[in-house]
């Protein structure tokens, strides 16, 4: 049965009308083209789907869109507007940090939603801030050292 | 397709439940999975749905000296930032899947699915905790571990919601919360072990074991427990062959797509004996 569902989406007022039961992930990339939001498991283990809701990093595979009446959803496309955004950017580039580049939505969120509550993370706690999202190609090091990076130049300024 | 229902009070909630067959939805995060049909699907639902994730009256964690009132739909990242959770309880949650499932799931959730394996159990065993069930027609109150009465089954009639879970900290001299899986994050648990000690002048005054994913419920006996309170440290260790024996009794594992039979049952009488005779030590 249809129902009509208002959500925040990257900053602005929307409204679907839609099956509650939806996954949110279908949602973004079929009804607002958010391609950025990747799918990968469908069941919660490689964070490929990862998007902010009310500002805490979800799994959008998991998620009815009933379940977010009234929420905020933050994609990594908006995101990428924001200076913070530019400093992980820059860092995972220079550190090598994306090769085939699927998970890296997912990987760029789990960073931020570290940084902003830690901003000088040594290596056990950004391998537990990105043990949710899987990396076929980097081996991981790479990411870590590019979250490493982001965090010397953050500067604390999350 | 199925309708849902979105209460804003639990009085609400409670309203609906007492007049609908519906499943209650709260983090979402096991239901997700078990209905999911795949990409670009609509999850096949088979009841109308309720969701219950935020409502007010049961997202919140009260702490007064050592008792604990802990909201059915507190996830499990509340409980790992709050200053005051029990580090056995917020270990166990930490462990839970990794930190994007951590924000969804909550406990009331892990309870009510009632896998052998849902990580908060044997922690909540030990803690002696109980479960607040609500209805229209008033509450009642049933100790965790009776609660559950097989896999995936419960106390819970088709007219309650868990609302609340109460325990209080014992007081202890040593804690131990292991997590078997196989790998360190987005793992189901293998076994699960939770223990609580207490070493008062030269006796052990309090022992509480439990462990989750070796039998149908979490296994908790306070009979075995009681063969060793009050017994001298000294003399622990002569009584661990026969307490092994009888834990071996109650440890019935299966072999699954996780693990076998076989290990699951020596590790866990592993992790028995060592959280003993460590901590006796």
């Amino acid at each position: 049965m249809n129902e009509t569902i208002q959500f925040e989406l990257n900053g602005e007022n929307v409204s679907i009308k839609t099956s509650p039961m939806r996954r949110l992930i279908d949602v973004l990339r079929d009804d607002f083209s958010a391609t950025c939001v990747k799918e990968g498991c469908g069941e919660g283990e490689c964070g490929a789907c990862s998007i902010f809701l009310n500002g805490k990093l979800a799994n959008s595979c998991l998620v009815a869109v009933g379940s977010i009446k009234g929420m905020s959803v933050e994609t990594v496309a908006h995101f990428q507007t924001t200076p913070a955004y530019r400093v992980i950017e820059q860092a995972f580039s220079d550190a090598g940090s994306v090769q085939c580049g699927f998970c890296t939505p997912g990987m760029v969120l789990a960073a931020y939603a570290l940084l902003k509550e830690n901003v000088d993370p040594d290596e056990t706690d950004i391998r537990e801030a990105i043990s949710g999202n899987l990396c076929r190609c980097t081996g991981y090091n790479m990411i870590v050292d590019g979250v490493k990076l982001a965090a010397k130049r953050g500067n604390g300024k999350w | 397709m199925v309708r849902s229902y979105h209460p804003e009070t639990l009085e609400e909630a409670l309203e609906i439940r007492s007049k609908t067959r519906c499943i209650p939805y709260a983090g979402g995060t096991d239901l997700m999975v078990r209905y999911r049909r795949g990409p670009g699907l609509v999850p096949g639902f088979d009841l109308p749905v309720m969701f219950i994730g935020q409502l007010p009256e049961i997202t919140q964690i009260h702490e007064k000296n050592g008792e604990f009132s802990i909201g059915t739909c507190v996830p499990y990242s509340d409980i790992v930032r709050h200053r005051h959770s029990p580090e056995i309880l917020r270990q166990a949650c930490s462990l839970i899947g990794a930190p994007a499932i951590q924000n969804l799931g909550t406990m009331g959730g892990n309870i009510c699915n009632a896998s052998p394996a849902g990580d908060t159990l044997p922690v909540l065993a030990v803690l002696d905790a109980s479960l607040t069930l609500q209805s229209v027609s008033g509450e009642r109150e049933v100790s965790l571990l009776s609660f559950f009465k097989g896999p995936g089954k419960t106390l819970l009639r088709n007219d309650e919601l868990l609302t609340c879970i109460h325990f209080r900290l014992p007081h202890f001299s040593a804690e131990g919360y292991r997590k078997i899986g196989t790998r360190k994050a987005n793992a189901l648990s293998k076994i699960a072990f939770a223990g609580f000690l207490l070493k008062e002048k030269g006796l052990l005054s309090d022992v509480r074991i439990a462990l989750g994913a070796v039998a149908p419920t979490i296994v908790r006996s306070r009979e075995l427990e009681n063969r060793l309170i009050g017994q001298p440290v000294s003399d622990i260790a002569e009584l661990m062959p026969d307490l092994l024996n009888s834990y071996a009794k109650l440890i019935q594992p299966i072999t699954d797509q996780r693990s076998d039979a076989n290990y699951r049952k020596t590790v866990s009488l592993r992790l028995i004996e060592n959280f003993v005779l460590k901590e006796e030590s």
